[in-house]
């Protein structure tokens, strides 16, 4: 995965609420069997919308996207976090996260930040003022800076630290291979096993 | 020595903890199963391949194909092309690294969370996990069980673990008796309308109570199952007598000395009597009425003798947005009585309440009765044992008497990947979980009900409960 520091992009307000994750990928588009191109999917019903603010000129190539409370919601489908990436969106704000799509964007780079609804509710209003604005993400601080509008957000700290580390789960478990060995070798024998299976 | 009294859940965590994190990492829990499907592991076994990795426990994971499959013409290849390579990368990825798959005409193929509990591998005190949210479903066990994205599926894959931030924990305790025509899935969209789709996020659900206590595993399931609709990523039941009898004899339960052992295990999982969990919520169980939605979230449901709610009676000015745009996308008008909405199409199916119960429960409210004419009625039993035993039973016959189209098990018009879908503007009394806008097809219309509301509404062509029905 990439170290993520700080970056600049362009800035996009999504002014809705419980925006699940069947919205911002319709299940149709689940059906590739490769981690990219999920783009085309993205928010796919929406933007069918000319007004859908994503097919604003202003606003093509946003990076970062700010959104109302409870981002994510519903099926734990990846994917959601696949297209908003494939889209080109590095950093998605909110004042509540699902728990499942917070955990996946971690996961695959994205940044998924808390922010207060005051604080939403004020970079709404600085894009609106000015469309089309540039916003500079600092992970290692945990600022937005939008415009004269500096803000905080929230990310848990083990989180960061693999984001701008850039670092593997899977890597950072198999360290604890000893552990997980320990652990199995004192499993009850009686707990269930697939195999041999069973009842077929 | 006095030891801290636990709750369930964190008996389950100190139970399967393998690494303690330390400094803000997140604790390493064991998984005990590790549930697939199609549409959320081609990507994560591709990640296998690429670092060179083997599934370390192929004996605690096992494969069923279920979102993708159609409901007709099994013995024919999939039509879609996309759905069915994707199936057919399950079978390839499960041949080639040696998981145990139940394949379209299987006894055992259905839908995932069917599956486990009716083989006997879901059980109390498990850790269990699957690309999939509605996981949740068993925990009607007693046991750990949550959905998760792929990433983890291939991490799961690689190290029969998880590294997981621990949860706070909530009780919903739901005291009472339910009256008839009251089921399960009112208790559980009842809770999701009080606590809302965000309410239960960063909390294991354990659902406490008489109301509780007194239901079927079946009953226990479609509650659990909906947890991460209120935002929770797990809940909850305690195993007692009920969940023992229900495995018993079940393939893969526990045998003679095992099973002495495994119960002895089992009743030891009980929240203690002083522990205190994060929050409480509680349910009325005595007045609770048949609940049904009328928005595109899970929590925007009332009782089915309301009316559908004025936004302008909303404080919280989100949820008021929402409620505008819902009533927009559902083409309902404030006021309307709920019992007057009139609908298109009836889905009795998905991992909610596809259970043999279910179907029972909907074929004797129907049973002698008539459709109503312009309904179209799905009846999707969640596994294709579900479906044989439906047939023994005769339900089959009782639904297809009826003018309702008995299928072929899978997840089907819950979410419609497969071509059970609602047309634009299409409106369905459905016994799924999601209500969102699109998911049941571009433009569908959701209301979420029980399978005895969904059987009462084919009959009647508008929402309602048995109670309506002539006697």
């Amino acid at each position: 995965m990439e170290k993520i520091s700080v970056f600049s992009g362009l800035i996009a307000p999504l002014k809705r609420s419980n925006v699940d994750t069947d919205q911002i990928i319709p299940a149709v588009y689940l059906k590739r069997i490769t981690k990219t191109g999920f783009e085309d999917g993205l928010f796919a019903n929406w933007r069918q919308d000319p007004e859908f603010v994503l097919n604003q000129p202003q606003f093509q190539g946003a990076q970062i996207l700010v959104a109302g409370p409870d981002f994510g919601t519903g099926s734990s489908r990846e994917h959601a976090v696949w297209a908003l990436r494939d889209f080109g969106f590095k950093a998605v704000f909110s004042s509540k996260f699902a728990d499942i799509f917070r955990g996946n964007s971690g996961k695959q780079g994205l940044i998924a930040g808390v922010i207060s609804e005051a604080d939403t509710e004020a970079i709404w209003a600085a894009i609106d003022a000015e469309p089309g604005l540039n916003a500079t993400v600092d992970l290692p601080s945990q600022k937005i800076l939008v415009g004269e509008l500096e803000v905080s957000f929230e990310i848990d700290e083990y989180t960061k630290w693999r984001l701008t580390e850039g670092l593997d789960d899977i890597g950072i478990t198999l360290q604890n291979e000893a552990a997980i060995a320990e652990f199995e070798a004192n499993r009850a024998s009686w707990k269930p096993k697939t195999l041999p299976a069973k009842g077929v | 020595m006095s030891q801290k009294p636990l709750t369930l859940a964190e008996k389950l965590w100190r139970d399967h903890l393998v690494v303690k994190g330390e400094n803000g990492a997140p604790d390493l829990l064991y998984i005990d199963l590790h549930l697939i499907h199609e549409v959320t592991s081609p990507q994560a076994f591709d990640g296998l391949r690429l670092a060179g990795r083997d599934v370390r426990r192929k004996e605690l994971t096992i494969a069923t194909e279920d979102h993708n499959t159609p409901t007709t013409d099994i013995h024919l290849p999939i039509v879609d092309p996309t759905s069915r390579a994707q199936v057919q990368a399950l079978r390839d990825n499960t041949k080639e690294f040696g998981v145990r798959i139940h394949s379209l005409g299987d006894k055992n193929q259905g839908i995932v969370h069917v599956v486990g509990p009716q083989l006997g591998i879901t059980q109390p005190g498990m850790t269990i996990v699957c690309g999939d949210s509605h996981t949740s479903t068993h925990g009607a066990f007693g046991s750990l069980a949550m959905g998760i994205g792929t990433s983890e599926v291939e991490h799961v894959l690689a190290t029969q673990t998880l590294p997981l931030q621990p949860f706070k924990t909530m009780a919903i305790n739901v005291e009472g008796t339910l009256r008839p025509g009251v089921s399960a899935k009112d208790i559980i969209l009842a809770v999701i309308a009080k606590i809302s789709t965000g309410g239960g996020q960063g909390y294991v659900l354990e659902y406490r109570g008489s109301a509780i206590r007194s239901l079927s595993m079946e009953g226990r399931m479609t509650i659990c199952n909906m947890s991460i609709e209120a935002g929770a990523r797990a809940g909850m039941v305690a195993p007692d007598e009920i969940t023992f009898e229900y495995l018993k004899g079940r393939p893969h339960a526990p045998e003679g000395a095992d099973w002495d052992a495994a119960v002895e295990y089992w009743k030891t999982l009980q929240t203690d009597e002083d522990a205190v969990f994060d929050a409480e919520v509680f349910i009325d169980a005595d007045n609770l009425d048949p609940f049904v939605t009328w928005g595109t979230n899970p929590g925007q449901g009332v009782s089915l003798l309301d009316s559908v709610p004025n936004p302008d009676d909303i404080s919280d000015p989100n949820e008021k947005a929402a409620a505008l745009r819902a009533l927009e996308y559902m083409d309902l008008v404030p006021g309307t009585k709920m019992k007057d909405i009139k609908v298109d199409t009836v889905f009795l199916g998905s991992c909610t309440n596809a259970r043999i119960e279910d179907l029972r429960s909907a074929a004797e409210i129907i049973q002698g009765k008539k459709k109503a004419d312009h309904i179209r009625m799905m009846v999707v039993p969640g596994s294709q044992k579900v479906r044989l035993q439906a047939e023994e039973e005769g339900l089959d016959k009782i639904f297809k008497d009826f003018g309702a189209d008995w299928r072929f098990a899978g997840c089907s018009m819950c979410l419609g990947m497969n071509p059970d879908q609602l047309a634009p503007g299409e409106r369905a009394a459905s016994t799924s979980n999601r209500n969102f806008e699109g998911r049941q097809g571009k433009g569908a219309r959701t209301h979420l009900v029980s399978p005895v509301v969904a059987a009462a509404t084919a009959i009647r062509g508008t929402l309602s409960s048995p109670s309506d029905l002539e006697k």
